[in-house]
């Protein structure tokens, strides 16, 4: 055991990464989530009331499945950790109860989001109508006509859905947008960010909220396997959420090697890849100083994967740091490598994993594990949004 | 001594300052923007140099970013375009932090330096991260001039008064660039900084476009700055193939005055 905590500084930074580069237009809403988040985070009616979300309202705790056909292709232990059986398909919802959460404490009304593929804002949108709240979402103009389902989900949800056309048009602009409205709507609303990216405070609000998944593993881990930790956890990594999330209990261990994958598009030698961390180099995107895709002049540039939810030119900046200090080993795979984990998933185990968490999947084929080894992939979302991609790169028979 | 406490010295009020885009509408347009907005009788330059993610910036300036990348403007090219030009009031440089990092913080200042630029304004460089730079700053002689906003309490606008160099920017409402109105500014806000007696001199930005506005921005400060409105001008003269100096002309005198020069 070492004492490395997941936790940055008080100034935001894990090491040299993360900080609050923010206009001074942010700065007194900034501080006042600096100042109440983990007083907030910590009080007992704040954990009262989203433990029994979770439990009620998410379906908490998701379960742990011993995935044993996998595990004999593989040739170890794998277990799949269920994040696809949440309300709302992934992940994301156990941030936005969290934050929704935050928002009544400061009494703010309105909340904002941005969202890529659309699981954060439908996620978003999801507990702003569980609470009554104004919800908006922004939504780059190209991924509102890649992901229509999701866009309708979250009108018919109540949100105003706000295209972007700035940019790319995509999640990098989306979240500026996001940022952008804040600065301008400053006293009555919340900005609910999706993953572990943004300035302080936001990295270490979303890693505790998200921390759910990795004290769940750890637990059913250890009633499957009296006295052990996992030797493996495995999670994909776009912005970082549900990585940070399931890698935190673990990260102060030694017996958990811990790995997080990210998106390799069309190949990383090829200019159509989102892996940040073999393509990135330092600087600062939305407010945090992280590993990010940029040119040489510092202009940010945009990603590319298959996987709408890992393309995006930053990484959280706890990611950042966790490579930095050897903690965590990341890989990368490629669209190809996802598809055919998820095709594998499918018909071995009978789920049909997101097009992100196939990312986590495909890893396991690039690792040599000892067969009495065990290995935890978080498996953050389930394929439904992905069925017409799916389809359309495994055709009709 | 900077050239922006020269001008100060000289002129306390009704300060006009201009913002433009580098490499916008054209990659070359500085050439004749500047030159032309000094003989207009303008007071401060503010270029902005072009970022992928301008968070604190309306569309106006967003899209003149996006324009000034695609045709070719960076830093280097920026400060090459500079060194060409011969210009004798203070150059202000706006801009993010990310394409600064990359070219070196020092290395940064120290071509605004050899390009004769006098200062920056580096919206998202917040006074704690600047602070740990602010040697690098003064010992190349370059004003970093720090933002204040409605919101800011008393202390902070006295924190960051205390630290800003050459004069305070002092943000109308809390609002991205180009997106309110400075004519409906919220004057508490005004008096709240005039009783807090700062020794710099304030200058108003943010929703600023016509003569009224410049006029009440000088009753409350030393003057204001214009951005998005100036923009839209420029995106004007580049599509009806105007004459640039003397549009330009005619625009800062209806600012100042309130009326075009008369043919």
């Amino acid at each position: 055991m070492n004492n490395i905590s997941a936790h940055p500084d008080s100034d935001g930074f894990y090491g040299d990464y993360g900080g609050a580069y923010i206009p001074e237009m942010l700065l007194p809403n900034i501080q006042e989530l600096k100042e109440k988040y983990l007083e907030i985070l910590e009080s007992p009616s704040f954990i009262k009331e989203f433990t029994s979300l979770l439990r009620d309202y998410t379906g908490r705790p998701t379960p742990l499945f011993h995935s044993k056909r996998l595990s004999q292709k593989i040739g170890c232990s794998v277990y799949l950790k269920r994040e696809d059986l949440n309300h709302t398909g992934a992940h994301k919802i156990n941030n936005t109860i969290g934050q929704v959460l935050i928002a009544g404490f400061l009494g703010k009304s309105r909340i904002i989001a941005e969202t890529g593929a659309g699981q954060h804002g439908v996620a978003t949108a999801t507990v702003c109508a569980l609470k009554g709240l104004e919800c908006i979402i922004y939504m780059g103009a190209l991924d509102i006509e890649r992901q229509a389902l999701n866009v309708y989900k979250m009108k018919m949800l109540g949100a105003k859905v706000v295209p972007v056309h700035s940019g790319n048009k995509t999640l990098k602009d989306a979240t500026n947008e996001a940022i952008r409205d804040w600065i301008n709507h400053p006293e009555e609303t919340h900005y609910i960010i999706g993953s572990v990216v943004g300035p302080h405070p936001y990295p270490d609000i979303v890693t505790r909220l998200q921390s759910v998944i990795g004290h769940e593993i750890k637990q059913q881990f250890k009633e499957k396997n009296p006295g052990k930790n996992p030797d493996y956890i495995i999670a994909c990594v776009g912005g970082g959420s549900n990585a940070a999330g399931a890698f935190y209990p673990f990260i102060s261990t030694d017996e958990t090697q811990l790995i997080g994958v990210e998106a390799a598009g069309k190949g990383n030698e090829t200019s159509m890849s989102a892996a940040t961390l073999e393509l990135g180099r330092p600087g600062i995107i939305h407010g945090s100083m992280t590993i990010l895709m940029q040119d040489q002049d510092g202009q940010i540039t945009e990603p590319y994967s298959i996987s709408a939810g890992l393309d995006y030119p930053g990484i959280g900046p706890v990611h950042a740091w966790l490579d930095a200090k050897g903690l965590v080993k990341y890989l990368s795979v490629t669209d190809e490598e996802a598809l055919q984990a998820a095709k594998d998933l499918t018909v071995l185990e009978g789920i049909i994993p997101a097009l992100e968490s196939a990312h986590a999947i495909a890893a396991l084929y690039k690792m040599n594990f000892r067969s009495d080894e065990t290995v935890v992939v978080n498996l953050s979302g389930r394929g439904d949004k992905d069925m017409s991609t799916y389809k359309k790169e495994f055709g009709d028979e | 001594m900077n050239r922006i406490d020269l001008l100060f010295k000289r002129k306390q009020n009704d300060i006009l300052s201009v913002y433009f885009t580098a490499g916008h509408p054209e990659i070359n347009s500085l050439a004749e923007i500047l030159p032309a907005l000094e003989n207009a009788g303008v007071d401060l330059i503010e270029i902005g140099m072009p970022f992928s993610d301008p968070i604190a910036d309306g569309p106006v300036i967003q899209k003149s970013s996006q324009t000034a990348i695609s045709n070719g403007m960076s830093l280097k090219v920026l400060f090459e375009q500079l060194r060409n030009i011969e210009f004798n009031i203070p150059v202000i440089l706006m801009g993010y932090l990310n394409p600064i990092l990359q070219y070196g913080i020092e290395n940064f200042l120290i071509s605004c330096k050899e390009a004769n630029v006098s200062g920056t304004i580096i919206p998202d460089l917040p006074l704690s991260q600047y602070l740990i730079q602010e040697e690098t700053f003064i010992r190349n002689n370059i004003h970093n001039i720090l933002l204040i906003t409605p919101l800011s309490t008393d202390r902070r606008i006295t924190d960051l008064a205390e630290k800003s160099r050459g004069f305070l920017y002092a943000v109308a409402s809390s609002a991205t660039t180009g997106s309110s109105s400075f004519h409906n500014a919220d004057t508490s806000y005004f008096e709240r900084i005039r009783s807090l007696n700062l020794k710099i001199p304030i200058i108003f930005g943010f929703g600023i476009s016509c003569h009224a506005d410049f006029i009440k921005a000088c009753d409350w400060g030393s003057g204001a700055i214009i951005g998005s409105g100036f923009i839209k001008l420029l995106e004007h003269i580049e599509s009806r193939k105007m004459d640039y100096t003397r549009t330009i002309a005619d625009f800062v005198c209806r600012i100042k005055y309130g009326n075009s020069i008369q043919k």
